[in-house]
């Protein structure tokens, strides 16, 4: 293989990994803008959707049924939990908000270990075949199924932002949540939409990548970090931001690894987001936010 | 506030205090107790990341203790053992420890699971002069024998494994490998061993490189591989990576021979990796494929007694980590039988072990090896259509 | 009342006779002295960090590399390991303390990933995953530190000297002038108070400690690997700080201990009520209790004592403020 197909495989594997990046991301630049919450939990969504697609779907219901059903039940989890434990202390502090999230993620893995133990499980791949060929690189056909969800979910988010009133809403929530609340914004509606979307996010995530990756009760962790990371790559205040900081960070990763170490490529990452940070906190492309003092 | 905060110190003092006491009462409960009960205690990984060691290891140590005390124990005496979860934390382990040696005055510990938990507790078993058989592989744990004079350890050693694992390559003609391990203590005691086997074998290793245990991609890894002359991959890791190494490996339509270290001898592996692991090979303990060994191996009848009396159990077969705590608790068992419940005298008894048919090997102990295997204690194995051939 | 709780500790030796439970104060008390650093750049200048594991780790390893490596004597190691971090937390501190929101926490995520991974791949000078073995006794001037009622006075003596550092400095200016800043950043700094200047102080000040913390862990344990620096430690290290009360000087005590105690309670409990469940029993009723906590007491468990303190001593209307305030420096827009 010369260096020129080596590149290019890279390039594709870090576009794969990028996509999983940026759709947490998504959800959790989402979750922060509406509610002002870093969401310590949205990781354990991922990896509740997935493992209950998988027992779905080794119980013997069709693929899509498990996905679907799969999904509604992530959806309903961020939805409750929202109404239990984040709507009760809405006016807590934002360390305290943080802190139930970590409670949140803390019992959710708890309750996957119970349940699920710690084996990894998996789902057939969407499509039968093998790699496809892409000018002399190997493309799983899985990839193309999650670059397919990033690219409907993202299409989605902004008709959804451009088109409703509630989009309309939301986009005022991210601009300047006090002025929203004031022009009778209902606050607490779109917080609980806020969870329970993260959670369908998080699931759909899940779903889309165990037949690549396997899903093991505590996957949630990890991705959920390499989503915070990505989101403060792309800047915390921007919705397109999280998918650029996702994708950079997943290319970033595999040449990291491919062209440099292993070892260091979470190193190559994080330094990244360090020089981003003190050069640029606002994020690559994040909006006017960093205000100085 | 001076009173409400004399008041919550008062309670912790008391606290404190009835905790004194009840250890205390332990004290006498122990020496009393030497008469009719002998304690061992168990810090395993029950919970964390490596819950899937300490799980089967727990169910075997709490199986062969009841089956040793409903058959009346120890030259009459009951075994009271204690099994603590350090939850794959160094600190826990330290704690747990502590809490067998204190509050209930082992004979001897068996732990931990894995070696960072495993090194985490040396100091303290080295200090207060507690036997300590270790389940986990790192070599690191019994060397070198001169600090480590109360540490055994059951597990096969890196050098072990390593030493099949270049030794079948070089029989399949290989002379350039390419090394690939997950980047944590298991790959990294693994990737040393691979490549001191392989200079004592004449083997040169074109390519290494590890990825992470929880990494979701490893294409950039093996894409280099591709791309270099080696005539085989030496892999040295555990599911989920080793699972999606293996899945990578076939997608990049590379053909070169697959040899994966003992760490995916495991049923999980083959249903996840399904027709991905076809023609992989590795060593592994003789537990996974006991039916198939020929009747002159001295460890034919145990390996097939431990796997019945698991299955009926547990409904489920046993695996290599519950054969350590096997070896283990029965080593230490013999030890016991023959010289009480001393703990310095347990410590010469189990380093003068010798011949001792385990689970993992026939073991011979002595004051310069604490571990106590040869290679001859693995067999290589190849994976055809779901199951583990062995190769003769 | 200060003496009061001294005298207890230094009797609670003679009354345990168990190392198990001097071996928990131990630990408890290695803790707290990274806790009250935390507690001080949270609880007074109302910024989050998420690393500070990382500089547990960086304490600990810098002891174990200078003595195993360079055979360095015990007070020059322990003093390299408090510096190394405080530096490394001016560095971070300077650029991200000058804007608001959440960009410490997140700069301290960040870097607290980064020295994990170089815990892991300076494999020459940390060990690699494997660790490092072989640290010598704790030796202060020829005095050798290695049992463990040795331990428990040596660290819990610091954690008094560090507490009555922390209760000075919460009464001195500095210490109302963070509270100000906590409370209002514009309206501190309207008042003269540089803003930015105060609240690296706070952070250099946490490493410092968590860097101590680090090297005193590591002199006790003997061994040391990355393990127990990831992030969930500095998550843990927060929650300690929270639970038991920001702002207050025993908070960081108290909430070191309640967790502390309660993971070795519901180790012992969990058993008892359900035979055969495993840790993952532990690691949920955890989860649903700290969720619990946070809901029904948010201020944490050593608020109501401190609201007390300041009404006895007729700083009635700072109480209000502190009570009422909504935490700008860090609450967003």
């Amino acid at each position: 293989m010369h260096l020129d197909d080596q590149i290019l495989q890279f390039f594709f594997s870090g576009l794969t990994l990028g996509s999983i990046y940026a759709l947490i991301a998504l959800a959790l630049v989402t979750t922060y803008n509406i509610t002002g919450i870093l969401n310590m939990a949205q990781g354990e969504f991922v990896a509740l959707g997935a493992l209950t697609a998988c027992s779905l779907s080794a119980a013997g219901l069709p693929l899509a049924a498990a996905f679907i059903l799969s999904i509604l039940i992530t959806t309903a989890a961020g939805g409750i939990l929202e109404r239990a434990a984040i709507n009760p202390v809405r006016n807590a502090s934002n360390i305290t908000l943080i802190i139930i999230t970590i409670g949140i993620s803390i019992t959710l893995r708890g309750l996957a270990l119970l349940i699920w133990g710690t084996d990894p499980y998996s789902l057939p791949s969407f499509t039968r075949g093998g790699p496809l060929q892409v000018l002399g690189a190997a493309v799983n056909s899985q990839s193309i199924w999650i670059f397919g969800l990033l690219a409907v979910t993202v299409s989605g988010l902004f008709a959804f932002m451009e088109r409703t009133y509630w989009g309309k809403a939301v986009r005022a929530c991210v601009i300047n949540r006090m002025a929203a609340r004031l022009m009778g914004i209902n606050p607490h509606i779109l917080s609980f939409a806020a969870f329970a979307a993260s959670g369908a996010l998080g699931a759909a995530a899940g779903i889309f990548i165990t037949p690549i990756t396997l899903a093991t009760y505590d996957m949630g962790f990890t991705l959920g970090l390499k989503g915070f990371v990505a989101a403060i790559i792309g800047g915390i205040n921007n919705v397109g931001g999280a998918i650029i900081g996702g994708l950079l960070l997943g290319v970033l990763e595999i040449f990291g690894a491919g062209l440099i170490s292993s070892g260091l490529k979470d190193a190559v990452a994080l330094i990244v987001l360090i020089a981003v940070l003190l050069i640029r906190p606002e994020g690559i492309i994040g909006a006017v936010s960093g205000r100085k003092v | 506030m001076i009173k409400k905060i004399a008041l919550v110190l008062t309670c912790a003092a008391a606290l404190l205090l009835a905790a004194g006491c009840s250890s205390q009462k332990a004290d006498r409960g122990s020496s009393s107790g030497s008469g009719d009960t002998i304690n061992i205690g168990a810090v395993l990984d029950i919970s964390g990341p490596s819950s899937s060691l300490g799980i089967p290891e727990r169910d075997t140590l709490q199986m062969l203790v009841d089956q040793l005390n409903a058959k009346g124990g120890i030259n009459g005496r009951q075994i009271k053992m204690t099994i603590l979860d350090n939850k794959s934390d160094e600190t826990e382990s330290v704690l747990a420890v502590k809490k067998l040696i204190d509050s209930e005055k082992v004979s001897a510990i068996i732990g931990a699971s894995s070696s960072g938990t495993s090194l985490a507790m040396l100091d303290t078993v080295q200090k207060e002069g507690v036997p300590l058989i270790s389940l986990a592989t790192n070599s690191m744990i019994v060397e070198p024998v001169t600090n480590r004079k109360w540490v055994f350890k059951m597990a096969q050693s890196d050098s072990i494994v390593a030493g099949n694992m270049i030794k079948y390559a070089k029989s399949k003609g290989a002379a350039r490998v390419a090394v690939l391990y997950m980047n944590n203590a298991f790959g990294d005691g693994g990737k040393k061993a691979l490549l001191k086997a392989a200079a004592d074998n004449g083997i040169s290793v074109v390519f290494e490189d590890k990825f992470e245990a929880t990494d979701k991609e490893m294409s950039a890894q093996l894409i280099k591989i591709k791309g270099s002359d080696a005539q085989a991959v030496l892999v040295w890791a555990i599911p989920p990576s080793a699972s999606i190494v293996t899945r990578n490996y076939r997608e990049l339509g590379l053909n070169i021979p697959l040899i994966h270290s003992h760490g995916i001898a495991n049923q999980n592996f083959l249903d996840l990796a399904g027709d991905a692991a076809n023609g992989i090979v590795l060593p592994v303990g003789k537990i996974v494929v006991a039916e198939q060994l020929p009747d002159s191996d001295p460890q034919k009848q145990v390996l097939l007694s431990y796997a019945k009396d698991f299955t009926t159990k547990f409904n489920t077969p046993p695996n290599t980590f519950g054969g350590h705590a096997w070896d283990a608790f029965n080593m230490l068992v013999n030890a016991i039988k023959e010289v009480g419940a001393d703990r310095a005298k347990i410590r010469d008894a189990l380093e003068n072990t010798k011949n001792f048919v385990g689970i993992s090997g026939v073991f011979n102990m002595s004051d310069r090896d604490h571990n106590g295997l040869d290679e001859s204690c693995m067999v290589m194995v190849e994976i055809k259509d779901g199951k583990w051939k062995l190769i003769k | 009342m200060v003496a009061a709780a001294s005298l207890v500790f230094a009797a609670l030796p003679f009354v345990l006779k168990n190392n198990y439970l001097l071996s928990i104060l131990i630990v408890i008390g290695i803790y707290t002295l990274v806790v009250e650093g935390l507690g001080v750049l949270m609880g007074y200048a109302g910024q989050v960090s998420f690393g500070q594991a990382a500089f547990f780790g960086i304490g600990g390893y810098t002891v174990a590399i200078l003595t195993t490596r360079f055979h360095c004597e015990t007070v020059p190691a322990l003093l390299a390991a408090m510096v190394l971090p405080a530096l490394t937390a001016a560095v971070i501190g300077k650029p991200t303390l000058k804007l608001r929101e959440h960009y410490l926490a997140l700069a301290t995520l960040a870097f607290g990933l980064l020295v994990h991974v170089f815990f892991n791949e300076g494999r020459e000078l940390t060990g690699g995953p494997s660790g490092l073995t072989g640290i010598p006794y704790l030796n202060a001037g020829g005095f050798i530190f290695n049992r463990d009622y040795e331990f428990y006075y040596l660290v819990w003596s610091l954690v008094l000297l560090v507490f009555l550092g922390v209760r000075n400095l919460d009464r001195s200016r500095i210490g109302r002038s963070l509270r100000a800043i906590r409370d209002s950043e514009v309206a501190a700094e309207a008042n003269g108070i540089n803003c930015s200047s105060l609240k690296l102080q706070a952070f250099v000040f946490s490493a410092l400690l968590a860097g101590l913390g680090g090297g005193i862990y590591a002199y006790y344990v003997t061994f040391i690997s990355p393990a127990p620096f990831g992030f969930n430690m500095s998550i843990q290290f927060v929650l300690m700080a929270v639970i038991g009360g920001l702002g207050t000087v025993w908070g960081p005590v108290l909430g070191t201990g309640l967790v502390v105690v309660l993971g070795e309670v519901l180790r012992w409990f969990i058993p008892l009520i359900l035979p055969r469940a495993g840790g993952e029993y532990q690691i949920i009723f955890f989860g649903i209790i700290l969720v619990l906590a946070m809901i029904f007491k948010p201020e944490g468990l050593g608020a109501g004592w401190r609201r007390k303190v300041r009404a006895n001593e007729t700083e009635t209307a700072e109480a209000v403020s502190l009570n009422a305030s909504v935490n700008t420096c860090s609450s967003g827009r």
